[in-house]
């Protein structure tokens, strides 16, 4: 079941310079909201909506967690407590659920989308930032994973370099259940290709512009393998989060 | 107030919802019953499935959106086996939408159609005729005749809506020529091909470089066309183009449509329709009309 809700915002905090973190209060999606699942804003004027993964449930409310990158985003930031937002959701398919130990792989702003599953499942996860001003939710995660490893390329934060290597270290050390994986393409790709070099279960979740994001419209195409043929699947719909196997990368 | 008769068939309401902006119904029905809507036009299916185009298929742009999905569908099989049979139980009109790349492709693909049970065929005719170097078929009074002289030969008893495309010259020779043929109905505008580039990177927004743009920047392009339409020929006219609020529906109505659709608007907001059937319901009453009808056309020009 998918909602409309008007949801208001119940408080703001900013995380970096261009990070946002939102909580507002949407009864109906929160009760059914899954990790990996996204909620779809209107932004102001604007004609599409915004799709920003659910990075978190809190009882009634949900927590967003988005960068500034566009005029959408800018007038998002620009929203006080108190206001009301107009969301659907929730959407799209979230990540499987494990009873045995996850790792988590998250890059940049796709980090947030992950929290959930550290809320939900046992795990261990790695962190990858550009620099010490974008790392966030670093003690969110640390509070509910076991092991935590947060890396920036730049060496100011944690361990040096991109997440992989780290990645690759913990996979070493044990079996887990699944990868569950956020961030950028090339990143997912390499994630991917890793947890199967390790013979390990991969999910990861794909961004793509999106017009219904409910999957009426066909604008959000992931392309996709299944049983020896491609086709393209929708991401608001079908995903975000693909089997990592299936996907036909395109970077 | 509402009803409207459109070739014999009877809508409670003149409001449905575009092409390809509502796939077959089932993603929006968690919204609202689809029997509250006039009628839905299914996606254009295609004789074959399409896998349509690499990603991405969609920029914003002022007011609007620009697409450029190309017709991925599932096939016309498909359609009718696997999308059809709930369709028809929602208590509403269906309206398929048939696409082709060449004559022979329309003719099958609408003679399956009108044997399926759907209650209107619409036809695409926005699509390049890949026999004729890709020349959309809707552009020259020529090949709108023979692709709709051809459609409706087939298409049975079900009344055959022609769709205009209006990146035309003059559209009141195109909708002559679809009314010569033998069309039932028109249903204006298609998309506008527009184009959106990153001034930064210096790329298209769009992986296929142009797309159809929809969205309220269109709606006054509608609003003229569906008027000259109005003027050249006799058919009933489904005007569409950037309705978002019953106001634009109202225009188009004026300017002289039976019935609107409504494509984008459902993107910036699920509910548009119901709040375009509610508005359009206090807007005949305060225009001290009894149907809706008495107001299609009834633009007092200069
Ligand atoms: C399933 C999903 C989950 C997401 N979750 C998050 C999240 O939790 N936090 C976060 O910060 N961002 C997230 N994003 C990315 C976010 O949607 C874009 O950054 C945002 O839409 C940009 O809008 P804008 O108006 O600020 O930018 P503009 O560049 O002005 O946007 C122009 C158009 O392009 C679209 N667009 C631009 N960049 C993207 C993108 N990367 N992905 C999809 N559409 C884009 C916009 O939606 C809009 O339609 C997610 C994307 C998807 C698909
Ligand atoms: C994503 C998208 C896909 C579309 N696909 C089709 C299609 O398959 N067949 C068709 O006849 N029109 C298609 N259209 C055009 C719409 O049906 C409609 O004519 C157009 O969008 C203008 O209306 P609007 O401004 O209300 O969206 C599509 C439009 C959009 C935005
Ligand atoms: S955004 Fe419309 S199908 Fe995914």
């Amino acid at each position: 079941m998918v909602y409309q809700n008007f949801a208001s915002i119940v408080n703001y905090e900013q995380l970096a310079n261009d990070i946002f973190k939102i909580r507002v209060k949407c009864p109906q999606i929160a009760r059914k909201a899954q990790a990996g699942q996204f909620v779809h804003i209107l932004c102001g004027e604007k004609t599409l909506r915004r799709p920003i993964s659910i990075a978190c449930v809190d009882g009634d409310d949900i927590l967003l967690v988005y960068a500034v990158r566009g005029e959408g985003t800018q007038w998002l930031s620009e929203q006080k407590a108190g206001q009301k937002l107009d969301i659907i959701g929730p959407l799209g398919n979230g990540f499987p659920v494990f009873d045995k130990r996850v790792l988590l792989v998250g890059g940049g702003i796709g980090v947030p989308p992950v929290l959930q599953c550290a809320m939900n499942m046992n795990s261990d996860v790695v962190l990858g930032f550009r620099n010490a001003e974008q790392v966030i939710l670093e003690d969110e995660f640390s509070a509910k994973c076991g092991k935590l490893i947060v890396c920036t390329e730049d060496c100011s934060h944690g361990t040096h370099g991109l997440v992989t290597p780290s990645m690759e270290t913990l996979l070493r050390e044990r079996q887990y259940g699944a990868v569950l994986s956020c961030g950028p393409a090339p990143m997912l790709k390499a994630v991917a290709e890793l947890a199967a070099r390790y013979d390990t279960p991969c999910f990861v979740s794909l961004e793509e512009r999106m017009g219904c994001g409910v999957g009426a419209c066909l604008v959000c195409a992931a392309k996709v393998r299944r049983k020896d043929s491609e086709e393209y699947l929708r991401v608001c719909k079908d995903g975000p989060v693909f089997d990592a196997r299936e996907v036909v990368w395109e970077c | 107030m509402l009803n409207v008769n459109i070739c014999g068939i009877n809508f409670k309401n003149p409001v449905i919802t575009a092409s390809g902006t509502y796939g077959f119904g089932k993603d929006y029905a968690d919204f609202f019953p689809l029997e509250k809507l006039g009628g839905i036009a299914c996606k254009g299916t295609t004789l074959h499935p399409r896998p349509g185009n690499a990603p991405p298929r969609i920029a914003e742009t002022p007011s609007g959106m620009l697409n450029s999905v190309g017709l991925q569908n599932p096939g016309v099989d498909r359609f009718i086996e696997h999308e059809l049979p709930w369709l028809l139980e929602q208590n509403t009109v269906i309206i398929a939408n048939a696409a082709g790349a060449a004559v022979e492709d329309y003719v099958e693909n609408v003679s399956k159609m009108s044997s399926s049970g759907v209650h209107m065929i619409e036809l695409n005719i926005s699509c390049p005729n890949v026999k004729e170097g890709g020349v959309a078929f809707g552009t020259s009074c020529g090949s709108v005749g023979s692709i709709v002289g051809a459609a409706k030969k087939v298409s049975a008893n079900v009344p055959l809506i022609v769709k205009l495309s209006p990146n035309v010259s003059n559209i009141s020779e195109i909708a002559r020529s679809a009314e010569a043929a033998g069309a039932d109905a028109l249903s204006l505008i298609n998309t506008i091909t527009g184009m959106k580039i990153d001034a930064e990177t210096r790329r298209p927004i769009l992986r296929n470089n142009v797309g159809g743009l929809s969205g309220p920047a269109i709606l006054p392009v509608a609003v003229r066309m569906v008027w000259e339409v109005r003027r050249a020929v006799k058919l009933p006219i489904i005007g569409m183009g950037g309705v978002t609020t019953w106001r634009d529906a109202a225009e188009l109505i004026l300017a002289g449509a039976d019935a609107i659709q409504i494509g984008t608007a459902c993107f910036t907001d699920p509910y548009a329709p119901l709040k375009i059937i509610e508005g359009l319901e206090n807007w005949v009453k305060s225009q001290g009309c009894t149907n809706i009808r008495e107001l299609s056309g009834a633009v007092e020009s200069y």
